[in-house]
């Protein structure tokens, strides 16, 4: 839900026409030297990103770590998790954390700890599922109401309009009270939701890149629409596209949870980490901190992981903001040692 | 306070045209970013005495409003940094000056007039009370009489209708009238130094030169020193008494307007005359750009920076810097080569 | 500035038809095995739904579909959003019974999330990369990465364990009793507000760097104006102007928030009345609640942009 916010904030910097601010001119880059940064290069790209994110970005870096060890939990719950995420076990109701269940026992005597990292497979499998779902979405509406233009783009963009009108989590809310409850419907809705409200952002980069040169000389020379979108419009827009889907996942991952806290998201037993938080279970959280704890620790961890990552890379890979402004008195250090 | 009053008393008195107003040595300016250090300016001297107009000319990123700026210290820090260097504005050594000391200056003694004056005001204030800020912060004022001088001021930059224009908002003018409420703020406070950074480049032609002809006339009419930053050598030939041309964050040839213009020694100098049309050549000579690309400031080549776009290169200008050396009396160069010979 | 205030009121009328159309399709996509499962589920003999007519007819599903729309949107227009199935209350009473705890909450919270965020945005922003800026950013950074439900719940829970204290919830009408009233409603407001703040934090700190880096700045610095002086009169009065439809983002969260707050502290507001509803099924109530958060986003947002005309001079002199 969060995660929303940085993309509206980025269409209102991006100049969306349906709020449009006067373009700021580029301040001038006269006084300030060019940035000595280079674009990354074509051959060696990973490895040069990944430099930087470590040399430039150590939050990011850890957020990449965060990244890879959910995913790998995901991955291999089956042989991290000591029990299985629903292996009742009455006569160890309510343990606190031993050595035996890391983070303790709930009322049904199911080891937690199983238990969140079962919830972080759900959580990786809706994260992909639905942020994928979301960005074939934003990425078809984008393209086509962006480059198509005229009538087209005008009727699109007043759906969506009216789409936006909407909060995010009421929408979930109807959408479920109509399709119920469960992995799929969850993975359907997100995916829809986020789905309508990226495709701002493609379409503001697909307005951007249309006006590229080699854009309008293709067209001269008869290039068919297809081609054009699929060669030239497409690769200038993943930037925006790739930061979208780190974005994405976060706020899926926490929609996912918001939901099945309120009882609508995925249903119990299954181990999702906001149906464990879930009012249900609240009377045992009383009695039993660490099953509040665990779980909600859990996902802020993964959440914030996601959100540094993210960052890092769009500060890489979009280096807009970038460029000090500190106050306009300019530090003097000379080599004597005196400093004013 | 003392010091300044008899400043004050000074500047009443008939000029001496040799008299030294700002004297920066050995100046650098540093901007550090990500464990990155770009030297914007790298040692830069020169003088720019009392009523003279002294012009900065140089491609962009070349450290011309950089070293200007420095001056003034407005540089954003972080990431800029001065790191070594003399300024020294009538005696006083700016570079030693407290973060107070220094706003005094700003506007008062030494006002900035900048490029681009769409952006260079602020959107959401009227030109009257941009313009009023610095003599309300310098000299104080109540409103009425702030006003009053606010309509002089336009009047003198020669804006139609000043009692009007005091309320409106800068998108409300055009270009060139913007340009002149820019020229009005900077006057002000009657600053002994005005610093122009590229004042008419966002102009058309015909009203750059009435642009220039205002600032020309306004500070002779005052006896004001101006530095003008430029990369139109075609502005500096007629406003400019003398002439620094910097490349790559240091000056590569210094000396009058006239010696510049008639006996260039740099092959950058030569570069940027011969890619501005000229109405003492004869007609159908062709107008040669410099070629490449200017150089990135935090890795330059070896040598003397500009060797590989010089036509005149030899061996040693890719070993050794050259030194700022003299030529004639007040004609200094950075070059190994003598372009002159044959 | 008539101008541009009419031709904003008229770009509404779109997206209201739009947003109506959205909520309208709601009814329709409930599949028929649904009805039946309603059927089953419950008794509706009290309200006299007890057949598959009676119900369809009651949910209005029983005419042509373009029809249906129109005697809905109607009715709607009217402030008529029918009738509860379960109970024989109009939907528009139920809700305006409900609204007040709900605005109540989301006003509070706007303006915790506010009165913390926006100063130690500015502060953030003006004082890059010094320690109170890295105070600030990893505080946000933290509380962004902390769900408001989770953060609710422990506010909840600790207190209750260490001290067997826990929130009250009898809602008193702010105008009989203000200090009860906001005996109840603070601690929600709080967390709800600080976790917005996070987000509106970062906002604030984008917008005035993007604002400290043009160009009049580094004017207001050459004229030897105060620091105080550049920050408050020129940055943040075009700072603000952004951080003004900054509001109007915020008021769909601002809604999802109150949902799960008021569920945790069990606030008898609009969500709790939502999520009672769907778990009756009782359409006629969601649809209703869905509607009314659409237009209330529509008219802040509206709102919004009549005070962004305002502060703006260009939209005030030429709009």
């Amino acid at each position: 839900m969060t995660a929303d916010l940085s993309e509206k904030l980025g269409r209102e910097m991006t100049g969306d026409p349906a709020r449009a601010t006067d373009e700021q001119p580029e301040t001038s880059t006269d006084t300030l030297p060019p940035p000595a940064k280079l674009p990354l290069r074509y051959r060696n790209r990973f490895v040069e990103f990944f430099y930087r994110l470590f040399t430039e970005r150590p939050l990011g870096a850890v957020g990449a770590i965060i990244c890879v060890l959910l995913l790998l939990t995901g991955i291999f719950a089956d042989f991290i998790a000591p029990h299985g995420y629903n292996a009742i076990s009455p006569l160890d109701r309510l343990k606190p954390p031993s050595a035996e269940h890391w983070f303790g026992t709930d009322h049904l005597g199911r080891d937690v700890f199983s238990r969140v990292v079962y919830g972080a497979q759900l959580s990786v499998i809706v994260a992909f599922a639905a942020t994928t779902l979301s960005i074939i979405i934003s990425v078809i509406i984008g393209l086509f109401s962006g480059y198509l233009g005229g009538r087209t783009d005008m009727t699109t963009q007043r759906v969506v309009d009216g789409w936006m009108c909407f909060p995010d989590l009421i929408i979930l809310i109807v959408a479920v009270s109509v399709l119920g409850p469960g992995t799929w419907q969850v993975i359907l809705i997100l995916g829809l939701l986020f789905g309508i409200s990226g495709s701002r952002i493609v379409r503001g980069a697909v307005l951007t890149a249309k006006e590229n040169v080699y854009v309008h000389a293709a067209r001269s020379i008869g290039a068919s629409t297809g081609w054009i979108l699929w060669r030239h419009i497409l690769p200038n827009v993943m930037p925006p596209i790739i930061v979208l889907y780190t974005t994405r996942l976060a706020a899926v991952i926490l929609a996912e949870s918001g939901l099945s806290f309120l009882g609508l998201g995925i249903p119990p037993p299954a181990p999702s980490w906001g149906g464990m938080l879930s009012i249900d279970g609240r009377s045992y959280m009383f009695l039993a901190p660490w099953l509040a704890i665990m779980p909600g620790l859990a996902l802020a961890i993964a959440v914030f992981g996601i959100n540094m990552f993210g960052d890092a890379l769009r500060d890489i890979l979009d280096p807009r903001m970038r460029g000090g402004t500190g106050r306009y008195i300019a530090r003097v250090r000379k080599p004597g040692g005196q400093t004013t | 306070m003392l010091a300044e009053e008899t400043h004050r008393h000074d500047h009443a008195e008939p000029e001496t045209q040799q008299e030294v107003l700002l004297r920066v040595s050995g100046l650098k300016t540093q901007f550090r970013q990500d464990g990155r250090t770009v030297t914007a300016v790298d040692g830069v001297s020169f003088d720019v005495r009392r009523g003279e107009t002294l012009a900065i000319v140089g491609e962009s990123g070349s450290g011309k409003s950089v070293t200007a700026m420095s001056i003034l210290r407005l540089i954003p820090s972080p990431p800029g940094e001065i790191v070594d260097g003399e300024v020294l504005f009538d005696g006083k050594d700016m570079l030693g000056l407290s973060d107070e000391e220094i706003r005094k200056m700003r506007g008062s003694e030494i006002a900035m007039i900048f490029q681009e004056p769409m952006t260079s005001m602020n959107p959401v204030l009227t030109i009257g009370r941009q313009l009023s800020e610095p003599i309300q912060v310098h000299r104080g004022g109540d409103r009425k009489s702030l006003l009053a001088k606010c309509v002089d001021l336009l009047r003198k930059v020669r804006i139609p209708d000043p009692e009007n224009r005091v309320k409106a908002y800068p998108h409300q003018l055009s270009g060139g009238m913007r340009q002149r409420a820019m020229i009005a703020m900077g006057l002000g406070c009657d600053p002994r130094l005005i610093i122009a950074d590229e004042p008419t480049t966002a102009l058309d032609v015909t009203v750059q030169a009435q642009i220039l002809e205002l600032l020309k006339d306004l500070t002779r009419e005052r006896g004001t020193s101006m530095i003008l930053i430029t990369h139109d050598l075609g502005v500096v030939a007629r406003y400019a008494d003398r002439i620094n041309v910097m490349y790559a964050g240091r000056i590569v040839e210094q000396g009058s307007s006239g010696d510049i213009f008639k006996h260039p020694k740099h092959p950058y100098t030569l570069g940027l005359m011969s890619s501005i049309p000229r109405l003492d050549q004869p007609s159908g000579t062709r107008l040669t750009p410099i070629t490449g690309q200017p150089p990135d400031l935090s890795n330059l080549p070896s040598g003397c920076p500009f060797h590989p776009r010089c036509r005149f290169a030899e061996d040693r200008c890719r070993a050794e810097r050259p030194p700022l050396t003299q030529v004639s009396d007040q004609h200094w160069k950075a070059c190994w080569i003598d372009v002159n010979k044959p | 500035m008539g101008s541009y205030f009419i031709r904003r009121l008229l770009a509404l009328i779109p997206t209201l038809i739009i947003a109506s159309i959205i909520v309208f399709s709601v009814v329709r996509l409930i599949p028929g095995d649904v009805l039946d499962l309603m059927l089953s589920e419950n008794d509706y003999s009290a309200t006299g739904h007890d057949t598959r007519e009676q119900l369809e007819r009651a949910l209005g599903l029983d005419r042509p579909i373009y029809m249906q729309y129109l005697s809905w949107a109607g009715n709607a227009l009217r402030g008529d959003l029918g009738n509860s199935l379960w109970r024989n209350t109009s939907v528009t009473s139920e809700i305006a019974e409900r609204l007040p705890v709900t605005i109540q909450l989301g006003v509070l919270s706007l303006i915790v999330a506010l009165t913390i965020a926006i100063p130690i945005g500015i502060y953030s922003a003006v004082r890059q990369e010094t320690i109170g800026d890295h105070v600030g950013r990893t505080f946000s950074i933290i509380a962004l990465a902390i769900p408001n439900f989770w953060l609710g719940t422990m506010v909840v829970i600790l207190p209750a364990m260490w001290w067997g204290w826990s929130p009250p919830n009898d809602i008193v009408p702010f105008f009989k009793d203000p200090l009860e009233n906001l005996k109840v409603l603070l601690l929600p407001s709080i967390v709800l507000g600080a976790s917005l703040s996070a987000v509106v934090m970062r906002m604030t700190r984008t917008m005035m760097l993007e604002v400290l880096r043009q160009d009049y700045i580094r004017t207001a610095w050459a004229k030897g104006l105060p620091e105080r002086t550049v920050v408050i009169r020129h940055a943040v009065k075009n700072a603000m102007i952004p951080v003004i439809t900054l509001i109007g983002i915020l008021i769909p969260i601002l809604f999802g928030g109150t949902v799960i707050i008021e569920q945790i502290f069990r606030l008898p507001g609009l969500g709790e009345l939502l999520l009672q509803s769907v778990s009756t099924r009782d359409y006629p109530i969601i649809t209703g609640i869905f509607l009314i958060t659409g237009v209330v986003v529509m008219l802040v947002n509206l709102l919004v942009d009549m005070c962004y005309g305002l502060l703006d001079p260009k939209v005030r002199y030429d709009g």
